[in-house]
């Protein structure tokens, strides 16, 4: 662990709270669907929330952010309301998309949030497009994508990386590896040296981290994105961290060892943070009181989420396109 | 009014929006050398790299990345070269480009056109010829834009580049040298208005893209025989007019509607059962569909010439809906 003597508390705290909100938010959301509220699949990031603290936590509000299935942790990362996410994901009105996407297209564009998308790697280059269109309008704001390992054996890979490096665009990779791609490990589908290697042989510098050491991905993420903001093209972080639920909240992830998954969750990301703000002297109460705040907030949001009306039918033809008319019986 | 091909006037439709906005940009293989077909010929020289931008082999990223620059708030014109590529990148178009509006709660805008040069042209083939615009028409949240006339590729595609939704913009290669008169100043043909190119009372032909051209040989010889034709250019299949159509056919009564894509599921389909269910009991004869057989474009040229459908097949098809044989 990168605690070093240096270490800046404040900071850290902050990790602290927002790997909480995460968990709570997720935590949260699991029993919606047991109360079969929550109606379609969720992805948790439970175990994972030290990557989305420490590489969102180098991004402006201008700066643009794309991710996964597996997206609230980057999305609450980059400032979006949890009350409107939980509305999203009980499909109601006042969630973020309307309730028109739920979990899988969660999304906030008024924070720079450009989607969580439903297709394993689709967004690697639809945000290499949008550092394209940075540049062409000569902003000074980056792209970040977070994607999963299983994207990296997909073609988008392979082209958006090669896209960024050709046209040298200002953004920032992030492959967080939870080892699993959907239920089977990654690696025995994964030939070669992984993301990093893959990545370096684009001519893209990559950086590889312990993804549940928040620290660690707080500072190779401000390396790497001081880099690309001095004009340095694209970079790439390769964090390795660990699912400790299934791919949804409906599976039991029955493929791996209780055993695997008991030592795994000895590691976990927020349990580290809070041995480290322990050891420099916060008090046990008060990092209580951020497990118990998140809780409260999500709660809170939870409740109101409930309370709140489904959109309309109609909303089935809003939004679909300017250019004619969506009904079956229009004339 | 200047004579202008239809290459020329894709060209001259990107060149105008290029001046008027300058968040308008195309990118697309082979770009900077005037595109495949020399459609972007000169462009590079007055808009600079930046703007015509060359792209790798990577129709995925090309429309992926168009996606997200439309997405920032720029308009990118993609060419995709062959409509046969654009295969390549269908989640990019269908998945992404088509759906962000809507499942993103209307939080954004994909103004983007992808061009997809489509059609039968001189042997190339089962990979460079098809007419796939059937594909998008079922494809909620997309535009596809059909011309077949200079004047209406400059109109149209200037109307596409203004669009806040993505649009497939299929032009034609047999096409490309075709001259005609295109209308001076900022000529705009809007989205989901037919074009009537010939009026006539006793039979309605539909049809679009280069077939519009086949079937108006068609019609010239039927008029030597005393059938008068109404032929329609659909120019845009969605949104598509049906109200011109089901007013003409109201009046004649008789509906074919003839594509040169594969005749199964076509478009022509939708046509046809649309004026069915709206008009059934006043035709005086059932609907007629013909476009190509269910088998593949092929490189010879007698087994290329067994798919299309020819002035002479329409012709004799009018004649027997007009019950002369």
């Amino acid at each position: 662990m990168t605690a070093g003597s240096n270490l800046d508390r404040d900071r850290l705290r902050t990790h602290h709270r927002l790997m909480w909100r995460i968990r709570a938010f997720e935590e949260q959301a699991l029993r919606g669907l047991d109360d079969k509220v929550v109606l379609g699949a969720i992805h948790p990031s439970i175990g994972q929330e030290a990557v989305a603290a420490g590489v969102t936590s180098h991004l402006t509000r201008q700066d643009v952010l794309l991710s996964t299935h597996r997206g609230h942790g980057h999305t609450l990362g980059k400032g979006a309301d949890s009350g409107a996410m939980m509305r999203e994901l009980l499909g109601r009105e006042g969630g973020n998309c309307g309730g028109k996407g739920g979990s899988m297209h969660i999304a906030d564009f008024s924070v720079g949030m450009l989607g969580a998308n439903g297709v394993v790697a689709a967004n690697i280059v639809i945000a290499a497009g949008a550092a394209h269109a940075i540049r062409l309008k000569r902003e000074p704001h980056l792209v970040c994508c977070i994607f999963g390992d299983g994207a990296i054996n997909r073609g988008p890979f392979l082209e958006g990386l090669n896209w960024a490096a050709v046209f040298h665009l200002p953004v920032l990779f992030v492959c967080e590896d939870n080892g699993f791609a959907a239920t089977t490990r990654s690696r025995t589908m994964t030939a070669g040296g992984g993301a990093s290697v893959r990545a370096r042989s684009f001519g893209i510098p990559a950086v590889e981290v312990d993804g549940n050491d928040v620290l660690a991905v707080d500072t190779a993420t401000a390396e790497l994105t001081a880099a690309i903001r001095a004009g340095g093209g694209p970079r790439f972080l390769h964090a390795h961290t660990y699912r400790l639920t299934g791919h949804t909240g409906a599976d039991p992830a029955a493929y791996r060892p209780a055993d695997e998954v008991a030592a795994r969750r000895q590691e976990e990301p927020i349990g580290r943070a809070a041995e480290l703000l322990r050891d420099a002297g916060v008090p046990a109460e008060a990092l209580s009181a951020d497990a118990d705040d998140a809780v409260a907030e999500m709660r809170a949001a939870y409740r109101a989420a409930c309370a709140a009306p489904f959109p309309s039918a109609g909303e089935a033809f809003t939004d679909v396109q300017d250019a004619g008319d969506p009904r079956v019986e229009a004339f | 009014m200047a004579i202008v091909s239809y290459l020329e006037a894709g060209r001259d439709a990107l060149a105008e929006e290029m001046r008027r906005d300058p968040l308008v940009w195309a990118v697309g293989e082979d770009l900077g050398r005037g595109g495949v077909f020399g459609q972007y010929k000169g462009l590079v020289e007055e808009f600079g790299p930046e703007r015509i931008s060359d792209a790798p082999i990577s129709e995925a990223a090309i429309l992926g990345a168009a996606v997200g620059a439309a997405m920032m708030g720029t308009r990118p014109v993609v060419e995709m070269r062959f409509s046969d590529f654009a295969l390549c990148a269908m989640d990019e178009l269908v998945n992404q480009a088509a759906k962000a509006r809507f499942m993103f709660g209307g939080q954004t805008r994909v103004p983007l056109v992808v061009r997809e040069p489509i059609g039968m042209w001189r042997s190339s083939a089962a990979q460079h010829s098809q007419s796939l615009e059937a594909w998008y028409a079922h494809v909620p949240g997309l535009v596809v834009v059909c011309p077949s006339t200079p004047a209406d590729t400059k109109g149209l595609l200037k109307t596409a580049i203004r669009s806040d939704d993505p649009v497939v913009f299929m032009e034609h290669k047999n096409l490309w040298g075709l001259a005609g008169d295109v209308p001076d100043g900022d000529h705009l043909v809007p989205f989901g208005e037919a074009r009537i190119v010939r009026p006539g009372r006793d039979l309605t032909i539909v049809s679009w893209s280069a077939q519009v051209h086949v079937a108006a040989e068609a019609a010239g010889a039927l008029a030597a025989q005393g059938i008068e034709v109404e032929l329609i250019d659909l120019r845009t299949l969605w949104p598509w007019d049906k109200t011109r159509v089901l007013a003409s056919v109201a009046k004649t009564g008789r509906l074919l509607v003839t594509h040169e894509a594969v005749a199964v599921a076509g478009f022509g389909a939708e046509v046809a059962a649309t004026v069915a269910e709206q008009l059934g009991p006043r035709l005086k004869a059932p609907v007629r569909r013909l476009g190509a057989p269910r088998t593949l474009i092929a490189y010879a040229p007698p087994v290329e010439n067994a798919v299309r459908v020819s002035a002479s097949a329409i012709a004799d098809a009018a004649c027997a809906m007009m019950g002369r044989h």
